[in-house]
């Protein structure tokens, strides 16, 4: 079987191309150039696709002895990627970026090419398993990423192998020390949003959305307490940063309610006016490629690294709405809700409303 | 490395030396210095006072650049749009930073200069710089024409003849030029170690100070094995030229015929001839030349998109564009080199390999 490895001049990555080495496949590393204009360095635990991360990269394909490629995904990453992050934004809602990502460039735009140059899968150092094809959590639940990869169809997944789901961050990094893999052994994890590299999203969409002065108000009240510089600035659920120079009347603190583009308004109230039971969702994908039938008695993660909410999920139409056990609080449209039976995931969907 | 030159490396890298050094064994390096100075000015129609030695063709590029550049402060400097990098960077940073006017001399659509638009009016021009043999697409410049030209309005024409020694007849004297780049590991000699042939009246400012070994044009401690190896690589394709070009022309045409034959959508880039020998260069419509690239290489057939970027992204070659190809097509193309060890074999393996490594290519789309 051919392979292709996808490696980012991380750890991951490169233990996963090296297990799939050892599993006796035919392994060639490609490392996804996603930045127009690369830094030359990595800082700290931020960025991705530095020329270091790319050097780092092409090390360890030596290291492992395999063919090393770099593509050049850049345009693609930026109209699928970063242009719908800021449009998202733009859109009140709240885009994750890295979910994006796998969708439309790593297990799409790079599948296909692979799969068009004779390559039977791509292999990815994602922490998550297939059981029977089922993508499932990994054994390690605060490195999982099945969250972010729960767009992926049955196909997709059918063409994709994670050698990591199986083992926890820690033995990862025990494991490339013990193969040699020094340069990658001990790098920071990346956090945040890999194209932004200082980690201020705000600055990032002010420079592309422009000030876009606002009022900020009391959702129950409709009075205006203050004043924003661009509603993309604001997450549902926020409560720093509102920056409200009168205090709420019961002095306790305010919370963003809902984010309406239109009007250029931020809507603020009480943590009690956050509580949402019911999640809907558009864009449904069922991982397990059938849609399942009927109520589903299920859990819901609606973020990364999110906890998991008993919920009945059913279908109306296209659409997916989950009937949350409990209130929950600060549910963002754009995000995903990932529908899990144990650990298994079930599918997913883009929240488009919650109440 | 041809055997004789690594055969000649090894033998002198088992001596103590510093060519510097006034004691025995330091004259004994200077001996082989000189000598293999001497071989090289021979090789190459030059004097062996105009053999400075460098680390390599990018060394040899900078140092005639830059550095008669400074010397003959005048702010203009001539450069043909496909040079190397080595040259096109040097400029660029002139421009940049030292606040050179650049003419960038166009090429037709075969790449080759258009001799028309050299302009050297006003006595305000530094230099010319034009490679004898461009690296991706193999056309062959008028360096004699562009010599007169140049002489005749007293401004030095450097020339970077990497591509072009032991492949084609290169004579400095007879030539013309006042400067020209040459290394070594690109005609069988060493990594690391090259030389810039300077007229003994051209004065160039150098990059490097210190000891100021060469000439005090280039200092640095020289690296004597490299350059004995260098020396015996220079002589040999030079004494071979005639009888290789003939060898890797046939072989070089019978590849071209044979993979227009096998792809008949695929389009030579660059002139019939004059081009270099062992240089064969395709358009493939619809592929992108890197993933023709992984598919050869899984197959042991090891060919060359344009450049790299830093991050290892191949970038659309600026040979091309300047030929006038779109991004596209410059992307799409394939540069294959035929070399000493190249064999009828060699264009067999290929021909059998590349309508399905196209096929594949093609399906799999461009970025």
């Amino acid at each position: 079987m051919r392979v292709l490895a996808a490696m980012s001049g991380g750890v991951d990555s490169a233990v996963a191309a090296a297990r799939a080495v050892d599993a006796g496949l035919d392994v060639t590393g490609v490392h996804l150039a996603l930045s127009r204009n690369a830094q030359s360095h990595r800082t700290g635990a931020r960025g991705c696709c530095t020329i270091e991360d790319s050097r780092d990269a092409r090390r360890a394909a030596d290291v492992l002895g395999i063919p090393f490629y770099v593509w050049d995904m850049a345009d693609r990453f930026h109209e699928d990627v970063i242009d719908n992050f800021v449009a998202e934004y733009a859109a009140g809602r709240t885009p994750n970026p890295c979910l994006r990502c796998n969708e439309k460039i790593k297990f799409s735009a790079v599948l296909d090419r692979a799969v068009a140059l004779g390559f039977d899968a791509v292999v990815t150092g994602h922490h998550a398993r297939l059981l029977d094809g089922l993508l499932t959590r990994s054994v390690d639940a605060a490195k999982d990423q099945s969250y972010v990869l729960a767009v992926l169809t049955r196909e997709q997944l059918d063409r994709s192998i994670f050698p990591l789901g199986d083992s926890t961050k820690e033995l990862v990094r025990a494991e490339a020390h013990e193969r040699g893999l020094a340069g990658v052994a001990d790098k920071p994890d990346s956090h945040d949003i890999c194209f932004i590299a200082d980690g201020d999203t705000q600055k990032f969409l002010r420079q592309r959305l422009g000030d876009a002065k606002g009022d900020i108000v009391d959702d129950s009240t409709g009075e205006v307490l203050g004043q924003h510089d661009g509603a993309f600035g604001y997450t549902i659920g926020q409560r720093k940063g509102l920056a409200l120079t009168r205090p709420a009347p019961d002095g306790r603190p305010r919370y963003v309610l809902s984010i309406t583009p239109v009007n250029n308004t931020v809507r603020v109230g009480s943590a009690e006016a956050l509580d949402v039971s019911t999640v809907e969702g558009d864009r449904v994908v069922w991982t397990g490629g059938e849609r399942p039938q009927g109520p589903i008695e299920c859990v819901v993660q609606v973020r990364a690294h999110g906890k998991e909410l008993p919920a009945v999920v059913t279908l109306r139409g296209d659409r997916l709405v989950a009937q949350l056990r409990g209130p929950e609080r600060g549910i963002a449209s754009g995000q995903a809700i990932v529908v899990y039976r144990g650990d298994t995931v079930l599918g997913s969907a883009t929240i488009t409303a919650a109440a | 490395m041809l055997p004789q030159a690594l055969d000649a490396y090894v033998e002198t890298a088992r001596e103590v030396g510093n060519a510097s050094s006034l004691h025995g064994p330091g004259r004994l390096a200077r001996k082989h210095i000189e000598e293999s100075r001497e071989r090289i000015a021979a090789a190459l129609g030059a004097r062996p006072s105009e053999v400075i030695f460098t680390s390599g063709g990018t060394e040899s590029d900078n140092l005639a650049v830059k550095g008669i550049y400074w010397a003959r402060r005048r702010p203009r400097v001539l450069a043909s749009s496909i040079e190397h990098h080595a040259v096109l960077d040097a400029v660029r940073w002139l421009e940049d930073h030292e606040e050179a006017t650049v003419d960038w001399l166009p090429v037709d659509s075969d790449g080759r200069l258009e001799l028309a638009s050299v302009n050297l009016d006003g006595g305000d021009v530094a230099l010319i710089t034009v490679m004898w043999a461009n690296n991706e697409v193999g056309t062959i410049q008028p360096i004699a024409e562009l010599a007169a030209l140049a002489a005749a309005a007293g401004v030095p024409l450097h020339t970077d003849a990497i591509q072009a020694v032991g492949h084609v007849p290169v004579d400095f004297a007879a030539s013309g030029v006042s400067a020209m780049s040459v290394t070594g590991h690109k005609l069988g000699g060493p990594y690391g170690v090259g030389a810039l042939l300077l007229g003994r009246d051209v004065a160039s400012t150098p990059l490097l100070h210190g000891g100021g070994q060469e000439r005090d044009v280039r200092s640095g401690t020289l690296d004597v094995p490299g350059v004995v190896a260098f020396a015996v690589a220079v002589e040999h394709v030079v004494k071979e030229q005639q009888e290789e070009a003939a060898r890797l022309t046939l072989l070089r045409d019978e590849l071209i015929a044979r993979v227009l034959e096998a792809v008949p959508e695929a389009a030579l880039n660059g002139p019939a001839t004059p081009r270099l020998p062992g240089n064969a260069h395709f358009s493939f419509p619809g592929c992108e030349g890197d993933a023709l690239l992984l598919l050869l290489d899984a197959q042991q057939i090891a060919v060359s998109t344009g450049s790299a970027c830093n991050a290892g992204v191949a970038q659309p070659s600026h040979v091309l564009l300047a030929m006038g190809a779109d991004p596209v097509a410059a992307r799409s193309s394939l540069r294959f080199t035929l070399g000493h060890t190249s064999t009828p074999e060699d264009i067999d393996a290929l021909v059998a390999a590349l309508p399905a490594a196209v096929d594949r290519a093609r399906r799999a789309g461009t970025f």
